[in-house]
């Protein structure tokens, strides 16, 4: 009754001028051959035991012989145990305090393109909140009272019984990448690129809002988008681009209702453009026909370049790709056949080629692109490699419809030096060593 | 893709109320259909929200504060995370310092210049509106209760930054009447432009054409390649140990970066061998994730982990078939862990003895069925060992 609950001694552990010496009556041998059969045992792979198998082939585990979880033990799912390892994190020693800092998605173990609610990436200036939506308001007003027919108030309820849409967008932090400029600082692909996050976003287009509002398309040419957070976020976002309907005010994330941290109930959505024009915890849309200076446009989220001037109202994030695996941090555990996979993105439109690089940018192949290719989305890529043994150095490419392609550190730096602390769309090199480390390195 | 939707919504209503109409038709049908949808703001609404102070001081209240109203509010309010003088660089990026006479009087900050050695970039080595100032301040600060300043609070506060920076002098006062006079005193006022193609829109004078453009290129694009840039040696855990931040399973793992890296090349390596990892596996590679790096002291190297949960180690314990044997508190076939733990919890060498009794297998101890000699690395026996001696924490 025990012994099939006792793993079996390997077999076979016996050599030829062994199994000789036994067959000739030595058998007080046996001792040693079982101390060899140890060693034997230890030797074998890590997923095996016994020669005749896989331990958990031959040992049914509990899971095969037991009874499992009743349904709703959980009202709300919970990733696996054995999963707990990907975690938003903070970059240790980036900022001083939790409520005006950063956490950072482990895109490392994400497949495909969309963000898992719970991982997204946060970024607030003065902490989060999770606000009753019974009690939130949006309000539509001018800069001056002509800009519009009439100033409007709409609670949750109104907002989601207009016409809304479903879209797929990707948003990044403009200040992703940023601690790289002067050279690596990170370890991983998560603080290098974690500021990323793809979700599919549902909401009514700001536009059917301003609409109802009478607005005077023909003078108001901006909007300030104001959050009722701490922070009072504010960013100025020109009229063309929420007149192309992009532009939503969102409370859906991913089928579900957006997340507190992504700014429940209520967000701005700006496809293509920077984080943090996002407005998280809407309250306000002011039209207006001259651009709003907020801090985080005209003193953060400002772009030094080489000549002393700083760059103002920078919004668009570029044509950006990176390997998430392998990537900086992780260890091979063999040689052999490895998938290169990362993610490609634009704000400017679709992602059109990826190409991938194994050397360190000598020598380039194109990329296989996994569908959907969106607009202002994540594109998921992956390329086929074959590990030797030898050194690699990792490199993606992106090009986006519009032609822009990835440029290099050197192609980035020359035009705008190291100052910059925003929008580094460049190539990122991942460096594969002979012991299987990969290492995050600029070339 | 816009128009299509609104297309096909406006179809939808216009099946209900009315016939043949066009799209333009369908349109204002639908405005006339949502026209319930939300209401006229009031004036005291507006008035409550609507607080933000554009470039050209549109919506800035009247009201006014002196440098010295300032130096006591900020003494009182902000200096425990801006600095007295706010050159702090504790909490948040520095407000003060690092502007000039010269930059005032030019409006460009010469420490923003190329070449200039300049560590930090203050707020006032940027700011080129007043309004950005005054309306942060007013809706941000404190940072721990916005928006509890008063207008002349709010003048005041700016004005005692703007002294710091020696813009304004000790007796001024800063008002709604004179805030055009100091926006032409600001240090970097003519610092910024917006000749770049990365608004999303044509207005502002910007570029239409990016600035940076990567190559094409496909074949012997480089003769050679120079890792210019790498994290040193000593960096290698400041981000806490990669492999707890990794999935479990997959072509890779996080790395140990508690342990420093296994030199290439080490599959001949004894001790490595001993591992288990290598030698049954020869296209595998010997790596941190298994291996502990100290030949001689496996034992040692695991000793510096911090006690594990079962958690932890429930992987390796039901990939290992270990509980198919020891229960966590109750006997099964062999002793429970917790017993193991408990024997075996004053024994120096405890980390070492069960590595080996792991490793070997064992009768006797618990009774007369035997323990055989089981897979695990070492390594993993040792990780195991050092879960039962710290007292098999569930």
């Amino acid at each position: 009754m025990l012994n099939r609950f006792i793993q079996r001694a390997p077999e076979h552990f016996l050599s030829r001028e062994q199994i000789h010496e036994v067959r000739a009556g030595r058998r007080g041998f046996l001792a040693g051959a079982f101390a060899a059969a140890a060693a034997a045992a230890g030797h074998a792979n890590a997923q095996g035991s016994a020669a005749e198998g896989d331990a958990n082939i031959l040992n049914l585990p509990a899971h095969s012989k037991g009874l499992g979880q009743p349904v709703a033990a959980r009202g709300y799912g919970l990733p696996s145990e054995w999963e707990k390892n990907l975690q938003r994190r903070e970059s240790p020693g980036l900022t001083r305090i939790g409520q005006a800092s950063v956490s950072f998605c482990p895109l490392q173990g994400l497949f495909g393109i969309i963000t898992p609610s719970g991982l997204h990436f946060e970024r607030h200036h003065q902490g989060w909140w999770d606000i009753d939506p019974s009690k939130h308001r949006l309000m539509v007003n001018g800069s001056d009272d002509s800009l519009l027919k009439r100033p409007m108030v709409f609670g949750m309820d109104e907002l989601m019984r207009l016409p809304n849409v479903s879209r797929m967008h990707f948003i990044e932090c403009g200040a992703n990448t940023g601690m790289e400029w002067g050279n690596a600082a990170v370890p991983t692909v998560q603080y290098t690129h974690g500021m990323l996050s793809c979700s599919e976003f549902t909401g009514v287009p700001l536009r059917t809002l301003l609409e109802l509002c009478g607005v005077d398309f023909k003078r108001a040419k901006f909007i300030l988008a104001e959050g009722a957070d701490g922070s009072g976020m504010t960013r100025t976002i020109p009229m063309s681009l929420v007149m192309s309907g992009e532009v939503l005010v969102a409370y859906g994330q991913n089928g579900e209702m957006l997340r507190p941290e992504n700014g429940y109930p209520l967000r701005l959505v700006v496809p293509g453009v920077q984080g943090v024009s996002w407005v998280k915890y809407l309250r306000r849309i002011e039209v207006g026909d001259m651009p709003y200076g907020a801090k985080d446009e005209t003193i953060h989220y400002v772009d030094l370049m080489p000549d002393g001037l700083h760059r103002q109202y920078t919004s668009i994030q570029e044509v950006k790709s990176v390997v998430t695996s392998p990537s900086g941090g992780q260890v091979l555990l063999q040689k052999g056949f490895h998938n290169v996979t990362g993610l490609a993105w634009s704000g400017r439109g679709k992602i059109r080629r990826v190409d991938v690089s194994v050397d360190g940018g000598r020598n380039w192949t194109q990329a296989r692109l996994e569908g959907p290719v969106l607009s202002k989305c994540l594109t998921r890529f992956n390329a086929d490699f074959v590990w030797d043994g030898k050194p690699a150095i990792f490199q993606s490419r992106a090009v986006d419809e519009t032609g822009q392609i990835q440029p290099t550190y050197n192609e980035l730096r020359k035009v705008r030096a190291s100052r910059s602390i925003y929008h580094n769309n460049a190539i990122q090199s991942w460096s594969l060593e002979e012991n299987g480390e990969v290492k995050n390195v600029q070339v | 893709m816009f128009r299509f939707e609104l297309y096909r919504v406006s179809t939808l209503l216009l099946g209900l109320c009315m016939l043949g109409a066009g799209p333009a038709h369908a349109q204002a049908a639908r405005q006339a259909a949502l026209a319930d949808v939300g209401r006229t703001a009031t004036p005291a609404e507006i008035k409550a929200w609507d607080i933000d102070v554009r470039p050209d001081f549109k919506g800035l209240p009247k009201g006014q504060g002196s440098v010295r109203q300032g130096e006591v509010l900020w003494e009182a309010q902000c200096a425990s995370c801006h600095g007295s003088f706010a050159e702090s660089s504790e909490v948040f990026t520095p407000i003060a310092g690092g502007t000039t006479a010269q930059d005032i009087k030019n409006g460009r900050v010469d420490g923003l210049m190329p070449g200039a050695n300049q560590p930090n970039r203050t707020t006032l080595m940027k700011v080129a509106t007043l309004s950005t100032l005054w309306d942060y301040i007013n809706r941000a600060m404190p940072w721990n209760a916005p928006k509890t300043l008063t207008a002349d609070e709010v003048y005041a506060v700016t004005a005692y930054i703007l002294n710091l920076g020696n813009v304004l002098p000790d007796n001024y006062t800063l008002s709604d009447a004179n805030i055009r006079e100091v926006q032409a005193r600001l240090p970097n006022r003519n610092g910024m432009t917006t000749a770049h193609a990365m608004w999303p829109g044509k207005e502002l004078g910007g570029a239409a054409k990016p600035d940076v453009q990567g190559s094409n290129c496909m074949a012997n694009c480089k003769t050679e390649v120079v890792i210019k840039s790498f994290l040193p040696d000593y960096a290698r855990n400041a981000h806490g140990n990669l492999a707890e931040q990794s999935r479990l399973v997959g072509a890779s793992r996080g790395i140990d970066t508690t342990q420093p890296p296994v030199a290439a090349g080490s599959q001949s390596n004894s001790a490595l061998a001993q591992t288990g990892y290598v030698q049954a596996a020869p296209e595998k590679i010997a790596t941190s994730v298994v291996a502990p790096s100290s030949p001689a002291a496996p034992a040692a190297a695991a000793a510096k982990l911090p006690a594990p949960g079962a958690a932890s180690l429930m992987p390796l314990l039901q990939k290992n078939a270990c509980l198919a044997c020891h229960g966590m508190d109750s006997k099964l076939v062999g002793p429970s862990f917790k017993d193991i733990a408990n024997k075996y919890k004053d024994r120096a060498d405890a980390v070492n003895y069960l590595s080996g009794k792991i490793k070997a297998g064992g009768q006797g101890v618990w009774g007369s069925i035997p323990m055989p000699p089981q897979a695990l690395s070492a390594a993993e026996a040792a990780q195991v060992s050092q879960w039962l001696a710290q007292g098999a924490v569930k």
